[in-house]
C-alpha cells in the first residue's frame, strides 16, 4: 500500500510518500519546503500563504522522486492538528482535494503521534519508546500506557525551540537560532547558572529566557551564555526523559522533533540512556523535523488498523492533544 | 545489581541497611554524567539539604513522612527509617472503591497539611507514597521548596492529576476525593487552590 502524506502544522510544508514493508516505513520521497520569515517569527498566515504556494509543486515533486503518479496512490493522510490554523487549513485543503480527486481514502493524523510513530516505524528495534519531542511550539515526553500516548511531562510555559528562537532574536540571530546558538554554544567554556525548573517531570524555560537575557545585558560573552542555555535546558530535559521511563519502567528511548537535530542533545539523552542501560534512537534528520513521511506512516497505520475518515469529520483541530488519540495499534 | 538494593529511580539509589540495629534506607543521590559538574553538583547538594528540612518540617506539620536518621550533604546521602509497605501505584488499581476513597481522602489530607505551612512537595505521585500502619507515609520531597505562593500549590496538585490521568486512567475519579480531603483540611482558601489548578490545566498546551 502507498500512502502520500500531507504535512503544514507550522512553518514546515512536507509531502512525504511512504509503503510498507511487512510492519516497517519505507519512505519513497520526503519533500519538505520551509518558511522563512523575512524577519521575526513566523506569522501564521504568511506561512500559510507560503503552503499554499508551494502546495502542487512538492507533490510534483515528491511523485517525481518516487517515481510514481498520482493513480498509484492508495492513501492520503493529512496533519490535522496541533498546530496553527491557517497553515493546517492549507494542508487540509490540499489532502481532501487530491482524495476527492482520485477517489481514494483520506485520513488526518495527530502530529505529535506521527513523530513517535516514524521512529517506531524507521527503526526495528525501537518498540516500546519514551518519546523526548523537542521542537519549536512543542516540547513533550510522550510514551504509551493504557491505551494512549500519555504526556508524562510536558513544558510549562514555551517550547525549547521557541525558548532558543527568542534569545535569538534578542541577541540578532535569524530563524531558526537552534543551530546558531548550537555552534556558539561548542566555543563556550564558562558556564554561568539559570534557573533550572523542574516540576515532577514538567519543565518551565521563561525563567531562564530572562537570566540569559540579562547576562546579555551585563556584557557577558554571548558564546558562554549559549553554553549556559544549551547545558542548562537539555539537562533538565534529559533529567525529565529519564524520570518518565523510571516512572513507566520502559527501557528504549526516542528523540523526536527538530531541536532533536542538536549533537549536545544527542549526547546527554544517549550518556543518559547509556547509564541506565537504556535503548537510545534518534530517526534520520529528514524524519525528526516536521515532514510529510511521518504523517503518511501514521497515516497507513490507522487505516490498516481500520481508522477512517469522512470529509465532513477532516476539520482540522488547532488543540488536538497527543492523549486525544485512541491508539489501538500499538503491539 | 547487589540484592540490598530496593530501587533505583531518576535520580537515586535506594539500598537496605542498619542505622544502630534499625532497618534502614539509604538514599544516594548519583552524579548524572550527561550533566556538566557546575550544575550537578550544586544540584545534588541542593536537593539533599532541601529534602531533609522539608522532611523535618512535614514531620512537624503533622504529615507521616520517614524518620531522617543520617545526612551527608556533600555525597547526596540520607539515612531514612525503612518503610516496609507497599506503593500507592502498586495498589490502587486493585482496590475497592471504598478503600479507595479513604485512601485517597487522606492523601488530599497530607496534602493540606503541607500547604496549610507552605511546603510544596514537589512530585507528588503515587509512586511517592507508602500505605503502611493504615497511614500514607510521603516520600521522596527532592523537588520540594517552601513558599507562600498560591501558585506552587496548585501545581503541586496539578501533577497529582497528571499522575492519576497517566498511570490509573481508569481511576481518575480518585483525584475528586483527594480534592475532598485537601477541602476537609486545608485553612486557607481551597477554592481559590482550586481555581489555580483549573487555570494551570487550561495554560497546558492545546487545552
Amino acid at each position: 500500500m502507498i500512502c502520500l502524506g500531507i504535512e503544514g502544522t507550522a512553518h514546515s510544508y512536507g509531502v512525504g510518500i511512504i509503503t510498507n514493508e511487512k510492519k516497517h516505513c519505507n519512505v519513497l520521497a520526503n519533500i519538505i519546503h520551509t518558511y522563512q520569515p523575512p524577519q521575526g517569527g513566523i506569522h501564521p498566515r504568511e506561512a500559510a500563504n507560503h503552503h499554499v504556494t508551494y502546495a502542487d509543486q512538492i507533490i510534483k515533486e515528491a511523485l517525481t522522486h518516487a517515481h510514481l503518479t498520482l493513480p498509484d496512490i492508495d492513501l492520503i493522510s493529512f496533519s490535522q492538528g496541533p498546530g496553527l490554523g491557517p497553515c493546517l487549513r492549507t494542508a487540509a485543503t490540499a489532502a481532501r482535494a487530491l482524495a476527492l480527486t482520485l477517489n481514494k481514502p483520506l485520513i488526518g493524523v495527530n502530529h505529535c503521534v506521527a513523530h513517535l510513530e516514524i521512529g517506531r516505524g524507521t527503526i526495528p528495534a525501537c518498540t516500546n519508546p519514551i518519546l523526548l519531542y523537542v521542537s519549536g511550539a512543542n516540547t513533550q515526553i510522550i510514551g504509551f500506557a493504557e491505551g494512549k500516548y500519555r504526556v508524562f511531562g510536558e513544558t510549562l510555559d514555551i517550547g525549547i525551540g521557541n525558548c532558543l528562537d527568542k534569545f535569538g532574536r534578542y541577541v540578532n540571530l535569524a530563524f531558526p537560532a537552534g543551530p546558531k546558538i548550537e555552534t556558539l554554544a561548542q566555543q563556550g567554556t564558562t558556564y554561568y547558572p539559570l534557573p533550572y525548573t523542574i516540576k515532577g517531570m514538567d519543565v518551565a524555560f521563561s525563567g531562564l529566557l530572562t537570566g540569559a537575557q540579562q547576562y546579555i545585558s551585563r556584557h557577558k560573552p554571548l558564546k558562554d551564555i549559549c553554553y549556559s542555555i544549551q547545558e542548562t535546558t537539555f539537562a533538565a530535559l534529559t533529567e525529565v526523559t529519564e524520570r518518565a521511563m523510571a516512572h513507566t519502567e520502559k527501557k528504549q528511548v526516542l528523540l523526536g522533533g527538530g531541536v532533536a537535530s542538536n549533537t549536545r542533545l544527542r549526547d546527554m539523552v544517549k550518556t543518559m540512556a547509556d547509564e541506565r542501560h537504556a535503548q537510545f534512537f534518534v530517526p534520520r534528520k529528514d524524519l525528526c523535523i516536521d515532514n510529510g513521511a511521518m504523517i503518511a506512516w501514521l497515516g497507513y497505520v490507522m487505516h490498516i488498523h481500520g481508522h477512517t475518515m469522512t470529509i465532513k469529520q477532516s476539520k482540522i483541530n488547532q488543540r488536538y492533544r497527543t492523549d486525544m488519540v485512541e491508539v489501538t495499534w500499538y503491539a | 545489581m547487589p540484592n540490598n538494593i530496593i530501587y533505583q529511580g531518576a535520580e537515586a539509589i535506594l539500598t537496605k541497611t542498619t542505622y544502630h540495629n534499625l532497618p534502614a534506607v539509604q538514599k544516594q543521590r548519583i552524579p548524572k554524567s550527561y550533566r556538566i559538574k557546575e550544575i550537578d553538583t550544586p544540584l545534588i547538594t541542593y536537593r539533599t539539604k532541601e529534602e531533609a528540612k522539608l522532611i523535618i518540617e512535614a514531620r512537624s506539620a503533622g504529615v507521616p513522612v520517614p524518620l531522617i536518621y543520617d545526612i551527608d550533604q556533600k555525597n547526596g546521602i540520607l539515612l531514612l527509617e525503612y518503610l516496609s509497605g507497599p506503593r500507592i501505584k502498586d495498589i490502587l488499581n486493585n482496590l475497592e472503591n471504598s478503600v479507595l476513597e479513604t485512601i485517597c481522602q487522606k492523601i488530599g489530607k497530607n496534602i493540606a497539611m503541607l500547604h496549610n505551612h507552605d511546603l510544596i512537595h514537589g512530585d507528588i505521585t503515587t509512586s511517592n507514597m507508602i500505605y503502611q500502619d493504615t497511614q500514607i507515609f510521603f516520600i521522596d520531597f527532592g523537588l520540594g521548596s517552601k513558599t507562600t505562593e498560591l501558585e506552587a500549590k496548585g501545581v503541586d496538585l496539578h501533577v497529582l492529576m497528571e499522575a492519576f490521568e497517566s498511570t490509573h486512567s481508569q481511576k481518575t475519579h480518585c483525584f475528586s476525593w483527594v480534592m475532598d480531603g485537601y477541602r476537609t483540611h486545608y485553612t486557607g482558601k481551597s477554592k481559590a487552590v482550586e481555581q489555580k489548578i483549573h487555570e494551570i490545566v487550561k495554560r497546558g498546551r492545546y487545552r
